[in-house]
């Protein structure tokens, strides 16, 4: 029962082939035998799973089921679970258990999933490879030598791995889609505010947003169903109403205007992964797509603007942590600025510090007005290059990262060559637009994945572009040779 | 030389909201420790800021209390620094944008005249917890009640030049806020406290001198006191040929002195940027016409009015007008008696002085409005003297009921019958019969003045009661009819 999509658990569920119990049991025991070769949870409380388990099958025999009742979720650590660790990937939130869920954690319980348990990530979300975590590397279910890809990596592989049927992530500047292509799944990152923050450790407040990952589109509708709304705890979430993503998702393609930005099929993009990329959004013409080429000028200014905006904004959402009220304190501390500079120097890792330097430097005065003013008049520039294009097309698509998942360690002393793994997501994050990452095909036996990008609020469009493209392949249904239990 | 003094304040005004400024928690001063702290007060991680409309409306208020531009579209900024009592690491406030710009603020002062004050700007933001030094073993206490609560900070141009116009503007600023209800202008919980900026030049000149800002001082007298000391201070330097050191002091009230807190050089870089958790603050003319719509007749309105309505002095409208209980009690008075100069005088002798005297607030006062004025009302109506009047104000003090119960119960009112006075008065003529005589061989002022010893037989012969002017009126007939007689 691993290898199905959450549909297909939830019509197992309704039909009693198997009770929630059942079902979380045998991930449970999954995770318990084989995490170890991937390390991708770092949170697992089995009695509370089995608790929330037969309170589903209670709902499930009642009749108060929801699509997700019964169906074990795995949630980033990113997301703050009462009573149960949120750590954050960091040894800063080691010790930290929250008295309080995160909006979308309740979400899923009041839905009636199942708390599955916690995926490692990068710390505080940090990094595109997961190598960043303080409880060590995920890796990835395709090839143990590769990274998932980062920073939702614990969820991406939870899913790949069939530990988990379905798990949530936070994307920053591609730390949903990333992952999910270099893992082989389908990752969607919403509109920003479309899924509330409240409960989500910060990383950078204007580009973060939460998302669902799992094998297939329909999944992500379904989840996506259950994560977004308004949120009057979080002033950032929208009160655009939110449709049944699921609705929408058999619609055909036909007269689809679909733009390809010729900045992302450039130099840097793999060829073989561009090859990918080509025969997906081939397959999409043969449904009636129209696909044409669009420009997005500004693209070369958003690795720069992006680690200016990101780092300032980490650089200050991070200075609670000092060691004060909760979380890591360094050892007898001798006065406050010593409790201050030890707690920090031993609580956070190299890339969040790398992080909070650049962000103090964008910000100091003498500073501010060429870094992190001139970093937000780009991202006007990256957006407006966005809605022109939206006025000529439907959708944009292109490769989620320039090629397939990389070897463990390849980039991890090199932050520049990191850094240009998020080239293509980057710029969907600083103009805040819904993007998705789909299952596009294998490159050397490893995954690489189609991105979709579409208008604010329009994730019904791309979860239904997802979805006929699931229709008429495969790729989504593909299993990673040595993961066991796979079909 | 010839010193200017030039002072700027600031003040941070907490705002009267029933919920902080960003979290639900209760804002009541005096709570337990950290008894007032949310998750979202405590800074834990994924909380977030949810602005709370009322300090809004309660800024905008003050904007159009001051006639200030209102700012249409406010920002929050984020104010970067680390210190154990401020939880996220930074503090929201608006720098670049602020809810109020630039106003005029006209303040009385006590000679009669009056002085305009500018204000550059005022902005919201949360004030910070405390840090607790005592009882903990040489360890810092931190209490996060009072994180998180709506302040608004009132920044006025440098145009303040002494520490009467100081405590002047401060007074009016605390009348205008309490009038408007926005803060209970509670100094010495902190509701309302005052960073000065002095400086000093030469007279006549222009130019700004270095200033010392000197901070947190929560009452009139300190500041007055703060002021008076720093520009001795200042002045003793410039005149030995020395300079001021930019640097914040502060004031310590036991010694009467300021002293140096930290010096300009090794100032925070605040790393202000616009807080990406909250949108800006966007209002319309429609919201702003709401609340211009709602507002109380303020204090400087209504001072004019008593002037021009009443005919009161310059100062007595000032002092009547100053706080909107007292302005609304007066008026009351008023109503129930319908004369205001003797309202006026009353409230301000009588009433003003018993309140001092017991240390009660006027919103105890044993006497109410109403019944001050029923009170009055037999003055006017000859039912018993202004000096008898205070006797009975003074039992209706002691909770002895109405004026009139009290007049009753001690048969206090004024005999005005005058078959009972003639005979009080034939009996205090038969039995002074040597002062009758001086009195009818006497003649103009003397004649007046031993009249006047006949009054006061009579009146103490009725304990006060008699009717004083039918008194004089009868004594003079009487003593008339003698004078024929002979």
């Amino acid at each position: 029962m691993h290898d199905k999509t959450v549909a297909e658990l939830a019509q197992g569920l309704r039909d009693r082939q198997f009770t929630s119990v059942e079902l979380t049991r045998s991930f449970l025991d999954r995770i318990a035998a084989l995490d170890n070769r991937y390390n991708s949870f770092i949170g697992v409380d089995e009695a509370a799973a089995l608790s929330d388990a037969q309170a589903a099958d209670q709902r499930l025999a009642a009749g108060d089921a929801t699509a997700l009742t019964g169906i074990p979720v795995a949630h980033k650590d990113i997301f703050c679970t009462a009573g149960m660790r949120t750590s954050c990937g960091s040894r800063m939130l080691d010790n930290f258990v929250p008295p309080y869920d995160a909006t979308l954690i309740r979400r899923f319980r009041r839905a009636g999933a199942v708390l599955l348990g916690k995926t490692n990530m990068d710390e505080f979300a940090m990094g595109s490879s997961n190598e960043t975590s303080y409880y060590g590397a995920v890796r990835n279910p395709w090839n143990t030598d590769l990274v998932p890809g980062g920073s939702s990596g614990g969820s991406a592989a939870a899913v790949a791995a069939l530990l988990a049927p379905a798990a949530t992530g936070t994307d920053t500047g591609g730390s949903i889609r990333q992952p999910a292509a270099f893992c082989g799944i389908t990752g969607l990152k919403p509109t920003y505010g479309r899924v509330s923050r409240l409960g989500m450790v910060a990383f950078a407040s204007s580009l973060d947003q939460a998302g669902p990952m799992a094998h297939s589109a329909r999944d992500c509708a379904v989840l996506l169903n259950t994560m977004a709304g308004h949120d009057s705890g979080d002033a950032t979430s929208s009160e655009m109403p939110v449709p049944d993503y699921t609705v929408t998702l058999d619609q055909p393609l036909r007269g689809l205007r679909i733009g390809l930005p010729q900045e992302y099929f450039g130099e840097g993009l793999d060829v073989a992964t561009g090859a990918r990329i080509d025969a997906a959004l081939r397959e999409l013409e043969a449904q009636g797509a129209m696909v044409s080429e669009v420009s997005l000028p500004h693209s070369h200014l958003t690795i720069p603007a992006y680690y200016v905006i990101a780092p300032a904004e980490a650089s200050t959402n991070l200075a609670r942590f000092d060691g004060v009220r909760y979380g890591y304190r360094c050892p007898d501390p001798v006065d406050l600025h010593d409790l201050y500079t030890r707690t920090r120097e031993q609580g956070f890792g190299d890339e969040v510090k790398r992080r909070i330097l650049v962000g103090t430097y964008a910000l100091s005065a003498g500073y501010y007005e060429a870094y992190y003013k001139k970093a937000q008049q780009v991202r006007r520039l990256i957006k407006q290059d966005f809605m022109r294009c939206f006025e000529q097309v439907d959708v944009i698509a292109g490769p989620t990262t320039p090629g397939p998942a990389f070897a463990l360690g390849a980039k991890s002393d090199d932050p520049i060559a990191m850094y240009l793994e998020d080239v293509y997501t980057l710029a969907v994050n600083l103009a805040g637009l819904p993007g998705m990452s789909v299952p596009a095909g294998l490159v050397d036996g490893s995954p690489v994945g189609l991105q979709l990008i579409g208008r604010h609020f329009d994730e019904a469009r791309l979860l239904n572009v997802a979805h006929r493209f699931q229709q008429a392949t495969d790729w989504h249904r593909r299993r990673p040779a040595d993961v066991e239990g796979a079909q | 030389m010839q010193w200017e003094t030039v002072i700027g304040l600031e003040v941070h005004l907490q705002l009267a909201t029933q919920s902080k400024i960003f979290s639900g928690s209760a804002t009541t001063f005096g709570a337990a420790p950290n008894t007032q702290a949310s998750a979202v007060d405590l800074a834990m991680p994924g909380m977030l800021p949810v602005l709370n409309e009322k300090a809004v409306r309660y800024a905008v208020m003050f904007g159009l209390g001051i006639g200030a531009e209102i700012g249409m579209r406010s920002v929050f900024d984020r104010k970067n620094y680390f210190y154990p009592d401020l939880p996220k690491g930074y503090q929201i406030s608006q720098f670049h944008d602020p809810i109020v710009g630039r106003g005029e603020f006209e303040i009385p002062l006590e000679d009669g005249t009056t002085r305009t004050i500018g204000i550059t700007r005022a902005h919201l933001e949360e004030d910070a917890g405390k840090s607790l030094h005592e009882d903990f073993h040489g360890q810092t206490g931190i209490d996060l009640n009072r994180a998180g609560t709506p302040l608004l900070e009132i920044v006025t141009e440098p145009e303040i030049r002494s520490a009467a116009e100081a405590v002047a503007y401060l007074k009016s600023l605390h009348s205008l806020v309490t009038y408007l209800g926005i803060s209970d202008g509670n100094m010495a919980q902190g509701s309302m406290r005052c960073d000065i900026n002095l400086s000093l030049r030469p007279a006549g000149t222009t130019e700004l001198g270095t200033r010392t800002e000197i901070k947190n001082v929560n009452s009139f007298r300190f500041v007055e006191k703060a002021i008076r000391h720093e520009i001795a201070r200042q002045t003793d330097i410039l005149e030995d040929g020395g300079r001021i050191v930019q640097e914040t002091r502060l004031y310590d009230a036991e010694r009467d002195e300021t002293r140096s807190m930290r010096s300009k050089e090794v100032a925070n870089d605040y790393r202000y940027f616009p807080e990406p958790d909250l949108l800006p603050v966007v209002i319309d003319a429609a919201y702003v016409a709401g609340i211009r719509a709602e507002l109380p007749e303020l204090p400087n309105a209504r001072r004019e009015r008593f002037v021009r309505q009443f005919g009161l002095s310059a100062y007595d409208a000032m002092v009547l007008s100053d706080n909107r209980e007292l302005a609304d009690y007066f008026e009351a008075v008023v109503d129930a008696c319908s004369d205001a100069k003797m309202a006026a005088n009353w409230v301000q002798v009588e009433l003003l002085g018993q309140l001092n005297r017991s240390e009660t607030a006027l919103t105890d006062s044993p006497v109410a409005a109403a019944d001050l004025g029923g009170l009055l009302q037999r003055i006017l109506d000859g039912s018993i003297s202004g000096k008898i009047a205070k006797q009975v104000f003074e039992a209706m003090w002691q909770g002895e009921g109405s004026a009139d119960a009290i007049i009753e119960a001690r048969s206090l009112k004024q005999v005005s019958d005058s078959g009972a006075l003639e005979a009080m008065v034939d009996e205090v003529i038969a039995a002074n019969p040597a002062q009758v005589e001086q009195y009818l061989a006497a003649d103009g002022a003397r004649r007046k003045k031993l009249l006047g010893f006949f009054v006061g037989q009579v009146m103490k012969s009725s304990r006060g009661q008699a009717n004083p002017p039918l008194v004089n009126q009868l004594l003079a007939a009487k003593l008339g009819e003698r004078n024929t007689d002979r």
